[in-house]
């Protein structure tokens, strides 16, 4: 059985690539990609720890982040659409309403 | 062979985690963000929480990455935004902090390595629907109510946001079409 550092680390690379890719593109739907999948190596981590020390919140609380998350994506691709529909593009740099 | 086993889906994963930031086209991230999802349910059975495993492929694959999909289907996504030319620095200063902030996060991992318990799978029972909903439905019955309370307040916030505004019937532009 692998060791429950194993996992962390994985969980710590995609987090990683998540968070640098966030920092890298400009197009808001890959933004948002990314982070869902640093909320998924989060949960990776909640996963691992719950077996590391035998007790269940741990996935209980990775159950409410996937209700979190799938909320977040709701109201985030409305937003999104909401924008397209306004300015007519999806570039994080152009989308600057709240800009003072 | 549980290690091998292991490393060859956090390969898969860790490829298609890279695959989803590389991509040039947005399409292609979201199939890469499918298999990325999809190796991470695979682990999760590997850890006794076979319901979240379950969970993971319904709501992530099944929900999140169609929506996805379908709002690239609507607007398009093409940007070119590997040009980036007005900022020629951000590259290397995007992946210079992530590999600051990968090396801080792995100091302390490895600093204190944890070894694979032995008993816990009876601790936990597998992770099976019966042992999450057991506790779910018990001593977190309060957090399960204002998750639903959550997701009526996203699902009718989603509503106003994509609703078209009065006197406008043409629908959303893809970002093609405007160029």
């Amino acid at each position: 059985m692998p060791e429950t550092s194993y996992y962390l680390i994985l969980a710590a690379l995609i987090f990683t690539v998540g968070a640098t890719g966030v920092l890298l593109r400009r197009n808001a739907l890959i933004i948002f990609m990314c982070i869902e999948m640093m909320l998924n190596s989060v949960n990776l981590t909640l996963i691992a720890l719950a077996r590391q020390w035998g007790n269940l919140e741990g996935q209980i609380f990775v159950f409410m982040v996937m209700a979190v998350a799938a909320a977040e994506v709701a109201v985030g691709l409305a937003i999104l659409i909401a924008n397209v529909r306004h300015q007519k593009s999806i570039n994080i740099d152009e989308i600057n309403l709240l800009k003072w | 062979m549980a290690l091998l086993f292991f490393v060859l889906v956090g390969a898969v994963s860790l490829a298609a985690a890279l695959g989803v930031v590389m991509s040039r086209q947005p399409v292609h991230s979201a199939l890469f963000l499918l298999t990325n999802f999809a190796s991470l349910a695979v682990l999760y059975v590997t850890l006794d929480a076979q319901f979240l495993a379950a969970a993971q492929v319904i709501v992530y694959a099944g929900g999140i990455v169609i929506l996805i999909l379908f709002v690239i289907m609507l607007i398009g996504g093409e940007t070119n935004d590997f040009s980036a030319a007005q900022r020629a620095w951000s590259r290397v200063v995007g992946i210079g902090l992530g590999v600051i902030l990968l090396l801080t996060v792995s100091y302390s991992v490895l600093t204190r390595m944890l070894k694979a318990p032995d008993d816990a799978t009876s601790l936990l029972q597998g992770g099976t629907p019966a042992a999450v909903g057991n506790a779910l439905f018990t001593e977190y019955v309060l957090p399960f109510e204002l998750v639903a309370i959550l997701l009526l307040v996203a699902l009718i916030g989603a509503l106003v946001l994509g609703r078209q505004s009065e006197g406008t019937g043409e629908g959303v532009p893809s970002i093609e079409a405007s160029d």
